[in-house]
């Protein structure tokens, strides 16, 4: 089933062309690895489709509604939820909260003043099982803050997914992590959004990563599609290996 | 017709005051991305300490044409105490959230407040003869003071030397840069402390000199720092904060509206200050040339 | 609520229940132990610990700093001085649902335009729109009193049950000092309720990453303008609740630096802790009255406690012994 159609849309900041006509479909189901230079118009793409930036142009469809004009607000409430690349938390509440709260927002309780949120049983219950999926819980009642890296990009995931997504984008969850605690972090990821049945867009710039991880990529490079297919499919595409490894060996 | 001229040279007056108290205000805040609330009392430290020079410069059977550069060490003195202010109540705060730097700025506020007082009692100085020396001029018709229309002559050659040191000096480019990104200024070796504490002090010497002028009119009193600010702070609302051209036609706007205040609706001057504030911020959320 | 530690919820809430009770119980007793004089600085500080606790339902917990909160404690002070003036009103409970009504009204006209906005152009914005309101009630002598203000016999409490006796010193501290110890001890209540409530927590994470808020579907701009009128009129109940006491209303305390005050009472207690703001307020009045009666450069003093609290204990009275505590709990 078609889960997200997005149809020629664009984007410019100033002279920049940051998105240029994009047109891609996205199936439910699996996991996308969304690849290419810095610039390439990956993150813009997701900014477009989870509702922080505005298109100047083209549309977004999601499992069969347009919200091209959605606010970001609307956009979670249909299903969309996105993390991010600096880790985005709550800070100085506890890991147990931030999950709580976005539990509490998902069902529309924020607007209870006069009843502790701990009362909240099946709230706490279900913010509890989300960080046992993703390996915190034994620090449910740190401050965010307080948590390392490798834990801090897996609580930005785990405030997404508590979100109960269908569609899930991914930027960089592996970024700024040391390489050994990358393959535990997507193992979790994974795992999780396949079991839970969310399918998942991820930006990454680790090759490894995508490759090992993803069902299908999508290579962007100066605001366009460069290529769409299986890893094998992008393995032997030319035009991406030259245009990608030869970017990171400059780097 | 008589009346208009006077009216418009009364709103000149004001708004050259409003100016040099706001685009200190506004620079300090485009430079530094501070906002300090003890900065109308600067502009009060500035006429106390000029009252205080001219009273002993007339003692000193001064000619009243020197006069005018003895008002200059109020500014003086006002920048002096900036560049001293910056480094110790300020630099430690830039790491920390920004409303730290408001609750020690207000800090700062009581602290001069009663400094003034302690340095200076609690009745108004003044220095009269300024006026009294400068008489009055037939403007179009109309007799106006002498002494008025050298502070506005004062209000727009401080626009214009601002706006050459901000637009024209290298040390304006340096300073726009460290404006527009800080970071990327120090990483081109720019030496931002030094910068911050000279645009602290150019900010502190305008308020200064603005109450160094206007002090032979409405003299120096307890308390005229903090009703200054509340009208730097509209001037700076409507003008956008950090914006210099902001400053001045804020200031413009704010010194009519007083003025046509004064004399048709005294009671709500303040209030459709605001309401133009508003209805300005409706339109344009930061100002009308403020940033987002 | 920023302390960690590792009891359940239960144990937590017990423990915080029967030290509260023993403050409320030791509160009580009070005006029976110590002279009258005394019992009404601390009814000043009750009053004051519920101004500087709904002002920091702002900064603490949603991560807003207001100079403007001066209109809201000035705006219930006024509502129950014009209530007599032109209504004859004379009972407490009145002047309470007028000061708190008038208030939340203020909250709402002012909130719609400052919540656009944050950090130091809401600061800026909501002293701003705060002295409009100063300049209206100074402006508008003949309704207001001007600079002589609004006198405020003592009223008649519970509905006309309890009436003021001859003697008032005696009335404000055993009568008056009880209603206002209820009110504080409800007002406490609510807003401890409403901070560790969902909505408390959403506030907590606009305070923290507003647009992470935005992106787990928290409507940020909303709820900031509703914390914005809740605080309003917890300020504006401690206004109405001041006057009996003062006898007067005048508009000093419309004016901004009271502003200041209320904002140096909480960052005094500790703007990051729940009771912080509330021993801040009792700090800072007992600074302030100390500050006043030993010199009359008092304002240089207390200027001087600020910028020292700023750069030497930015986590104030409440804070720093959390951290202390949490620390010595640490160690071996």
């Amino acid at each position: 089933m078609t889960l997200l159609t997005i149809d020629r849309i664009t984007k410019a900041f100033g002279d920049n062309v940051a998105v240029d006509a994009v047109s891609l479909t996205i199936e439910q189901g699996g996991v996308v690895g969304l690849i290419g230079s810095n610039g390439a118009g990956k993150t813009t793409l997701v900014n477009l489709v989870s509702g922080l930036f505005r298109a100047d142009s083209g549309s977004v469809t999601f499992e069969g509604r347009d919200i091209t004009h959605l606010s970001v607000n609307e956009r979670i409430r249909a299903g969309i939820a996105r993390s991010f690349q600096l880790v985005n938390l709550f800070d100085q509440m506890s890991v147990l909260d931030n999950v709580a709260l976005t539990v509490f927002a998902r069902e529309g309780k924020t607007g209870h003043m006069l009843r502790p949120a701990e009362a909240d049983v099946a709230v706490r219950d279900e913010s509890l099982a989300v960080l046992r999926q993703f390996g915190v819980h034994a620090k449910a009642e740190t401050p965010a803050s307080e948590l390392a890296q490798g834990e801090r990009k897996l609580l930005d995931v785990a405030v997404a997914c508590a979100l109960r997504p269908r569609l899930l984008f991914l930027d960089e969850p592996t970024s700024g992590v040391s390489t050994r605690e990358k393959a535990p972090i997507m193992d979790i990821v994974t795992s999780i959004v396949r079991s839970d049945r969310i399918t998942a867009v991820i930006i990454e710039h680790d090759m490894d990563v995508v490759f090992r991880y993803s069902d299908r990529i999508v290579a962007m490079h100066q605001g366009r599609i460069l290529a769409d297919g299986t890893p094998d499919e992008i393995r032997a595409n030319d035009e991406v290996t030259t245009t990608l490894l030869g970017e990171h060996v400059h780097q | 017709m008589e009346l208009l001229i006077i009216q418009t040279l009364n709103s000149l007056f004001y708004a050259s005051i409003l100016f040099l108290i706001a685009c200190g205000l506004t620079l300090v805040y485009g430079v530094m991305r501070i906002v300090n609330m003890a900065h109308g009392n600067i502009y009060a430290v500035g006429a106390y300490v000029a009252a205080w020079t001219v009273g002993l410069a007339v003692a000193a059977k001064f000619p009243p044409a020197a006069l005018f550069f003895v008002l200059l060490s109020g500014a003086g003195a006002a920048a002096l105490l900036g560049a001293v202010l910056e480094p110790t109540l300020l630099r430690p705060l830039y790491k920390r959230a920004e409303e730290y730097q408001l609750l020690i700025t207000f800090g700062l506020l009581l602290i001069l407040e009663d400094l003034m007082r302690l340095l200076w009692g609690a009745h108004p100085l003044t220095a009269s003869e300024l006026p009294d020396a400068f008489g009055s001029f037939r403007v179009a018709g109309a007799t106006y003071p002498g002494y008025n229309l050298f502070v506005i002559a004062v209000g727009i050659v401080a626009a214009g030397a601002l706006w050459a040191f901000v637009y024209r000096t290298r040390f304006g480019v340096i300073l726009r840069a460290t404006a527009q990104d800080m970071r990327m200024a120090a990483a081109l070796g720019v030496d931002v402390k030094r910068v911050y504490v000279l645009a602290f002090a150019i900010g502190c010497f305008m308020a200064g000199l603005g109450g160094a002028v206007v002090m032979p009119i409405s003299g120096a009193v307890l308390g005229m720092g903090v009703d200054a600010l509340i009208l730097a702070f509209v001037v700076v609302v409507i003008g956008g904060l950090g914006s210099l051209e902001g400053a001045l036609v804020g200031a413009l706007i704010v010194g009519a509206v007083r003025t046509l205040g004064i004399t048709y609706f005294a009671e709500i001057e303040l209030a459709v200050l605001y309401l133009i504030a508003a209805v300005v911020l409706f339109v344009r959320p930061t100002g009308l040339f403020g940033r987002a | 609520m920023n302390a960690r530690v590792s009891f359940g919820p239960l144990a937590l809430a017990a423990w915080q229940l029967w030290g509260s009770a023993a403050v409320v119980l030791v509160l009580a007793v009070l005006p029976w132990l110590i002279d009258p004089f005394q019992t009404l600085q601390i009814s000043y500080g009750l009053i004051f610990g519920i101004a500087a606790l709904g002002f920091n339902l702002l900064l603490g917990y949603t991560g807003l700093l207001s100079f403007g909160h001066a209109a809201f404690f000035g705006t219930g002070a006024y509502a129950a001085a014009l209530a007599l003036k032109y209504l004859g009103v004379k009972s407490m409970e009145l002047y309470l649902v007028g000061g708190v009504g008038a208030s939340l009204l203020l909250g709402v006209i002012m909130g719609a335009v400052c919540v656009r906005y944050t950090r130091i152009f809401f600061a800026i914005l909501a002293l701003a729109l705060s002295q409009v309101v100063w300049s209206l009630a100074l402006k508008f002598f003949w309704v207001s009193g001007g600079t002589d203000g609004l006198r405020l016999p003592t009223p008649t409490l519970l509905g006309g049950l309890v009436t003021p006796a001859a003697d008032k010193t005696a009335f404000l501290a055993f009568q008056y000092y009880y209603y206002v110890l209820v009110v504080f001890v409800v007002a406490v209540a609510a807003m401890w309720l409403m901070v560790r409530s969902p909505f408390g927590k959403a506030l907590q994470a606009i305070r923290d990453n507003e647009v992470r808020a935005e992106f787990v579907g928290v409507r940020v701009r909303r709820y900031r303008f509703i914390a914005f009128v809740a605080s309003a009129g917890f300020t504006g109940l401690a206004g109405t609740l001041w006057v009996p006491l003062n006898g007067l209303t005048t508009p000093d305390i419309l004016y901004w630096p009271f502003s200041g005050k209320i904002v140096f009472m909480a960052v005094l207690g500790g703007f990051k802790t729940f009771l912080g703001p509330i021993v801040g307020a009792f700090a800072y009045n007992y600074l302030e009255t100390f500050a006043v009666g030993y010199t009359i450069y008092w304002q240089l003093l207390l200027g001087v406690v600020l910028v020292v609290l700023v750069l030497a204990i930015p986590d104030g009275l409440v804070g720093s012994g959390v951290k202390l505590a949490r620390r010595l709990r640490k160690a071996p």
